[in-house]
């Protein structure tokens, strides 16, 4: 069983509490669409848990095969440096069809960010660096393709579906509730 | 950490083979990324192979990289190799295992250390499967006669015809200094390649 090896941390983009008792996080790729389809399910999976739960998403992307994967990666990390990252992250999915420069310029815009900003860290590829480090941090823990989730720090396995993610989280709550 | 990038076997410094399968490399397509965690793969479960063990000497093979030319690895003496068997160019969980590796190649780099790949199909089925995934480390093909590096390694599956999903780590003398099986629908992931070399280089230093 694979293990995560670079614990979620302050450099991660996470959502929920920070002494939430469970921790799910996902290695992704924004043009990936195996992704795309699991985007609303962990949106469902979050509201199931609310606070229960912290969601962390770490970037993977697959640069030979999406070629606007580093982009969307970079655009996101953007608006993150500007407190923007999930409405940028929830974007991107959610136009997962329309990826590409305009969507990115779009996006910043939206967010009240600047476009010419964007496009020159886009150019200077400011965070490909922070792309980068969670793409090897993946690779150390045995990401091989994405999406991939790790409950705390354990690889998730199976199917990228409501009920079993919902029934594997749960036991690693109950785990992490019930006193030594 | 040893970073000797000047010996990396990208398409300008390498010897002709891959020069030539960098000409094939050069079309840039989006393409759908396949299941992770396949389960259905039409291949027999049973009876896995007894992989070559580290401590022996990797034996030599010579086989096609491209469809005109061969590559062996006693070629590559002296550098840190990764051979990936693998059972099939097309089929969905090497997809990713190959994608995979030519996304982490550099990581390997760094501990001067190339990857190849080796299956049984054919020179001119790697070429087509490596430019439409835009893979740049060497393809070999074991075709002809058909597993017969893989039989060497014992990485070849009988009953099925093909590679076993099986990974080498050697070391510049040639020896083989770990080794992996995997089950032939799961995807090996690169963490085990990677914590290997980590270890042959905390080994030599």
């Amino acid at each position: 069983m694979a293990m995560l090896r670079v614990p979620v941390n302050s450099s991660d983009h996470v959502q929920g509490p920070d002494n939430a008792p469970v921790t799910l996080l996902e290695y992704g790729d924004y043009q990936c669409p195996y992704c795309g389809r699991a985007y609303p399910i962990v949106k469902e999976v979050q509201r199931y848990f609310g606070p229960r739960l912290r969601f962390a998403y770490r970037h993977f992307p697959l640069t030979e095969l999406h070629q606007f994967a580093e982009a969307a990666a970079e655009t996101a990390e953007y608006c993150g440096f500007y407190g923007r990252f999930w409405e940028a992250h929830d974007m991107l999915f959610e136009n997962q069809e329309r990826l590409g420069l305009p969507l990115f310029f779009a996006i910043a815009r939206s967010l009240g960010l600047s476009e010419q900003g964007l496009r020159d860290a886009l150019a200077h590829g400011t965070f490909a660096d922070k792309v980068r480090r969670d793409f090897l941090s993946g690779v150390r823990s045995g990401v091989n393709g994405t999406p991939t989730f790790f409950i705390d720090n354990q690889r998730y396995d199976g199917p990228v579906d409501f009920e079993p993610m919902v029934a594997t989280i749960a036991a690693q709550l109950e785990y992490a509730l019930t006193p030594a | 950490m040893h970073i000797a990038k000047s010996q990396h076997l990208d398409g300008r410094q390498l010897p002709n083979f891959a020069r030539r399968a960098g000409r094939f490399l050069t079309a840039v397509k989006v393409t759908e990324r396949r299941p992770t965690h396949i389960g259905a793969v039409a291949l027999s479960e049973r009876a896995m192979s007894q992989l070559l063990s580290p401590g022996t000497v990797a034996p030599d093979f010579t086989l096609r990289v491209t469809p005109d030319q061969y590559l062996s690895l006693s070629e590559l003496k002296g550098r840190r190799i990764i051979l990936s068997f693998y059972p099939a160019d097309w089929s969905p969980v090497c997809g990713d295992q190959i994608t995979l590796y030519n996304e982490a190649r550099e990581e390997f780099h760094k501990y001067d250390a190339e990857v190849l790949g080796i299956s049984v199909d054919s020179a001119w089925c790697h070429q087509a499967y490596a430019k439409h995934n835009h893979i740049h480390f060497p393809l070999l093909a074991d075709f002809h006669p058909k597993g017969a590096a893989a039989q060497k390694y014992g990485a070849y599956r009988e009953q099925d015809g093909v590679c076993e999903r099986a990974l080498f780590v050697i070391d510049r003398k040639g020896v083989i200094f770990w080794n992996y099986l995997s089950p032939v629908a799961v995807n090996p992931g690169a963490d085990g390649i990677l914590d290997a070399l980590q270890n042959l280089e905390n080994e030599e230093e």
